[in-house]
Parts: C-alpha cells; structure tokens; sequence
C-alpha cells in the first residue's frame, strides 16, 4: 500500500508535519504566531520593533539550518526559480505588498488561521489559491511566459 | 535570551520542513497551482500535514492562560474579512504562482536560491515597504 504512493507526497506530509510542529513550538513557548512575511514585514516597516530579537532569530533558524542541512542530506538543491528577472521582480513586489495587505501568506494565513478555524485564514487562503491558479492559466497557458 | 532560542529551533524547524517536503522547490509549488497542466498534489500533503500538530496546539493553548515562556497567547482571530484581506491576498496569489515563491521558502533557500532567490527577496521586501503606500490607494478606492 505504502509502496504505491508517490515518495513527494511521502516527504510532503513528513516535512508538512515539521512545519506545523514549528508553528506549534512557536505558540505555545513563544506565544507567537507563525508567519514568515509577518516576522520579516514587522522589520521591514518597523512596526514589529518592540520584539526584533526574537523575530531576527527565527529567521537566523529559518536560513541558517538549511544552509547547513541541504549540502548535508541532498548535496545540491535547487530552487527551479525563473531565470527571466522582470518575472523574479514582478513575483517578489506583488507577493511584498500582497502579504503585508492581506496580513499574512501561506503560514500564518494558510498552517496558523486554518488550523484555529480562523475565517479570515481561510478566506485569504481561498482567494491566493484562486489567484495563483488563474496566474498558471493566463501566464503558462495562455501567454507561455512562466 | 532563551525565547531568542526558542525562536531560532522554530524558525529552523520550519526550515527544516520546507526542505523535506520539497517547498523549496518552484517547480513543486507551480505544479499544485497549475491545475490544467501536469498537476502535482504534494503542497496538499504539506498544508494537511502542517494543519495537525498546528490544530492541536490551539487546543493546548485554549487551555491556557500563558505561553510556557509567559508571554500572552495571541488573542481570537479578528472575524472581519476587509477589502485589504481579499485585494492583498489575490496580489499574493498572482505572485505566488508567478514565482513558485512564498515568504518562508523565499527566506529558507537564501543559501542555495542563486541570484535568482536574493533577486526575489530584494523585490519581497521593496513590496512590503511600499504595501503602506498601496494600502492607503486601495481604502480610498474601496471607500470611493
């Protein structure tokens, strides 16, 4: 039975488990709520000043154990990104303004809110899926840019 | 000091697990959004997976005054939806699948995302600094 499922979706809900095991952590040692562009968006406009340190620091764990672990276990990993910068940029702006509009991305809206049944996590959570497939259709399908 | 701890095994944690479910991977993520192409549906596995332990600790939580270090646990979520929410999240989304590129990923891959992924993050945080600026634009749209 085992055997028959695709090992991607094996790791995905193995590593899915480690995330929402880290946003666990999180709440309920720190108190915090898990979101990466809420953590870096909070330095980037200063509105999370007041708890700097500790946001610093989870994004040092965030950065600092992949970059030991991924040439450990998988040698060389790659990200696939784009190699058409205008795409990069385009990519990086609207996801910047979206997450800090929306108050939030696929971790603090999508893993935190879903999971306390928050309406506005699942609202967000709806309309970036809808958005990110229409994207797909126009850009891929459509287009043949991406 | 020991809440900077904490929050750097979280944050590793979380690391940690984009990597092994292959998050950091574009290729991965625009695979689950392109419904109409080949479609890949691990990012279900990982959101699912993620959603289990995260549901519990609510519960642990709602059973509790304090965070273990003591600091107040976050309060109700806000049940008002707002125009920003919808507009923010669709501009995310656009990006999201533009890219193959969310904020945790983004910044978990900063050692091994090439120019591509410092590219990124550059124009992810010139994004938040002009969100303010956006935000102001789309109330007086909304309120018009």
């Amino acid at each position: 039975m085992i055997g028959t499922i695709p090992q991607d979706w094996i790791w995905g809900l193995v590593g899915g488990l480690m995330i929402g095991s880290a946003a666990a952590l999180y709440l309920l040692v720190n108190g915090r709520i898990m979101g990466a562009s809420g953590i870096l968006g909070g330095l980037v406009d200063r509105s999370g000043w007041a708890t700097a340190a500790e946001r610093i620091a989870f994004i040092a764990g965030l950065v600092a154990v992949p970059a030991v672990m991924a040439p450990l276990v998988w040698g060389h990993v790659s990200t696939n990104i784009s190699q058409n910068p205008a795409v990069i940029v385009a990519a990086g702006l609207l996801v910047g303004i979206g997450t800090r509009l929306a108050n939030g991305c696929t971790s603090g809206h999508g893993v935190c809110g879903i999971s306390r049944f928050s309406l506005r996590g699942i609202v967000a959570t709806v309309f970036y899926l809808l958005a990110g497939g229409i994207t797909m259709v126009v850009f891929r399908h459509v287009l043949g840019v991406i | 000091m020991v809440r900077n701890l904490f929050a750097f095994l979280a944050g590793g944690l979380f690391g940690a697990g984009l990597l092994v479910s292959g998050m950091v991977d574009t290729t991965k993520v625009q695979g689950w959004l392109d419904v109409f192409g080949n479609w890949d549906p691990t990012l279900a596995f990982v959101l699912g997976g993620a959603i289990l332990p995260m549901a519990i600790a609510w519960q642990v939580a709602a059973r509790r005054r304090t965070a273990v270090l003591g600091s107040a646990l976050p309060e109700k979520p806000d049940p008002r939806l707002g125009h920003n929410l919808v507009v923010g999240s669709l501009l995310f989304g656009m990006g999201w699948g533009l890219a193959g590129l969310c904020p945790g990923p983004a910044m978990a891959s900063l050692s091994f995302g090439g120019w591509g992924g410092l590219l990124f993050l550059a124009a992810m945080i010139a994004g938040m600094i002009a969100a303010p600026a956006v935000r102001v634009r789309v109330d007086r749209l909304a309120s018009a």
